[in-house]
């Protein structure tokens, strides 16, 4: 569904280099939950700006659906980090929602039913007539996700989009999140910086070093897939699973201490 | 009763400089024998004979028109150069140039140029408030579209928003606060060329008619005039400060959400 091979990304600016990704490989299954995690100043952002085609890779290829990809792909929508930014202030949340429907031209009865399935999937159908502004920062995250899954895209990606919010409106987003896919059985790529999360969330983890980034693990998630933020949290695979990631991600921040960057 | 008091408050706020001015300037010339500075007793008693008749219909409505299609004019040049402008780099740094240059010219240098190639008629008055007009329209748009935030972009670019319906939901509600700032200022460029365009070589408008009293020395009419210009500033300010508060409702509401959550 979504294949990374050997991608690989530097930015020029003023006569320096920053060589933002090294070597990126690994792909997620149709209807997979995948999470990408890594320390902060990684590249995470790159990467999922390279996935959705925002960017173009130095090298290597991007593939969605079988199809390289050189610019956004069809049927893949972003969540973003900034959801306070990435919301329109001057549209209402139900116009902000149809946007992308308009851009489809997906007409006005179905766009109308879409809106209001997804609206109230995130559990929002009553702050469809506000602005983004009137809302606190999690509901306004929360109208994000509903403006992707009204689009219905077969690939969704998430860029870090709670790490914003209090924790615990992280948690009940997290779980909205979950449903939204068990519901809807898109493809997901999440990308996050929080280990616990990625655990949490995924069926796998794919880890990343530092930067000059490259994968250290693609590892499996076998938690059941009914998750509970207080049993699957507690649960000893979990803390195993969580623990192992996390000694990754570690090593991964010591070893490009003393790795000379090229 | 705390309602009257704010409405009162309200009302002397308004009203209470411009009645305590008229006071001092009652007072101060009430003995005056210069003939260039009648006093505001005579200059009130001539204001209903000079301006409720014909001269309503044959030199203030005229004026009024002009400004109006002059002023439309620019909106519309302004704002379609502005985007066009700002949404290129390329372009941008192509014209930049001769903008500098242009926007050097005072439009009233103008005049003498355009009675010879757009001849006396109101064309010529028309472009003279365009040539004035058009530039705190365009170089505020030219700003606002380029001020666009760049997630919005992105959000855009990934949900295929595109085109016309791009420009129309974001490019230009994006820019409209800036917009209808070179538009504010664009007004009271627009009401002196009005008058500025009418001192030559005219046969009807204010300008026109203060350019007669003044020859014939009729100076309590002459003073009448500026009573009128400046009663329809003030109309025309208050009129644009309606449509401002309807266009940028969402403006003022985000900024006051942002203040009360810092």
């Amino acid at each position: 569904m979504l294949k990374v091979q050997s991608l690989r990304k530097v930015y020029d600016g003023h006569g320096r280099q920053v060589e933002a990704l090294r070597d990126i490989t690994f792909s997620v299954n149709p209807g997979e939950f995948v999470c990408v995690v890594g320390p902060s100043g990684c590249g995470k952002t790159t990467l999922l700006r390279l996935l959705g085609g925002l960017i173009a890779p130095t090298s290597g290829t991007v593939m969605v659906e079988g199809r390289p990809v050189s610019g956004p792909p069809d049927g893949l929508a972003i969540v973003f980090q900034e959801y306070g930014r990435s919301l329109m202030p001057w549209l209402r949340v139900r116009e902000n929602v149809e946007l992308p429907l308009k851009a489809k031209r997906v007409p006005r009865a179905e766009r109308a039913a879409l809106v209001h399935e997804s609206l109230a999937a995130v559990g929002l159908a009553d702050a469809a007539t506000a602005y983004p502004w009137q809302l606190s920062g999690g509901m306004q995250q929360r109208v994000a996700i509903a403006r992707a899954i009204a689009f219905q895209p077969r690939v969704l990606l998430m860029d870090e989009p709670f790490a914003a919010v209090d924790a615990q409106t992280r948690a009940d987003l997290e779980d909205l999140v979950r449903s939204v896919w068990q519901r809807f059985g898109m493809t997901m790529l999440f990308v996050t910086h929080d280990i616990d999360e990625s655990v949490y969330l995924a069926e796998r983890v794919v880890i990343l070093s530092s930067s000059p980034t490259i994968v250290l693990e693609d590892l499996a998630i076998d938690l059941p897939a009914q998750r509970d933020q207080l049993e699957t949290r507690s649960s000893a695979r979990f803390v195993e699973l969580r623990h192992h990631v996390y000694e990754q991600v570690q090593k991964a921040k010591n070893r490009s201490a003393v790795t000379p960057v090229v | 009763m705390k309602a009257v008091i704010t409405g009162l408050r309200r009302v002397v706020a308004l009203v209470g400089l411009p009645i305590v001015l008229l006071l001092v300037w009652w007072f101060a010339s009430a003995d005056s024998h210069t003939a260039a500075m009648p006093p505001l007793k005579r200059i009130l008693k001539v204001f209903p004979d000079t301006w409720f008749g014909e001269r309503l219909t044959d030199d203030v409505l005229p004026s009024l028109i002009r400004l109006t299609e002059g002023y439309c004019a620019a909106l519309v040049i302004g704002i379609v150069a502005g985007v066009a402008i700002g949404s290129s780099r390329t372009v941008r740094a192509f014209v930049e140039p001769v903008l500098e240059f242009l926007r050097a010219i005072p439009p009233p240098a103008l005049v003498p140029i355009l009675f010879l190639i757009a001849g006396i008629g109101d064309t010529t008055k028309i472009l003279v408030i365009i040539a004035g007009c058009v530039w705190p329209i365009l170089l505020n748009t030219v700003e606002g579209v380029r001020g666009v935030d760049p997630v919005l972009v992105d959000t855009c670019l990934t949900y295929r928003v595109s085109g016309l319906l791009r420009l129309r939901t974001f490019v230009l509600r994006s820019a409209s606060p800036q917009i209808m700032t070179g538009a504010r200022q664009a007004l009271s460029v627009g009401i002196i060329l009005m008058v500025i365009s009418e001192l030559k070589a005219s046969t009807d408008g204010l300008g026109y008619t203060f350019e007669q009293f003044q020859t014939r020395f009729q100076y309590p009419q002459m003073w009448s005039g500026v009573l009128v210009l400046g009663l329809i500033g003030v109309v025309l300010s208050l009129l644009f400060r309606f449509v401002e508060s309807r266009v940028l409702a969402w403006h003022r509401g985000q900024r006051a959400a942002e203040r009360t959550s810092l």
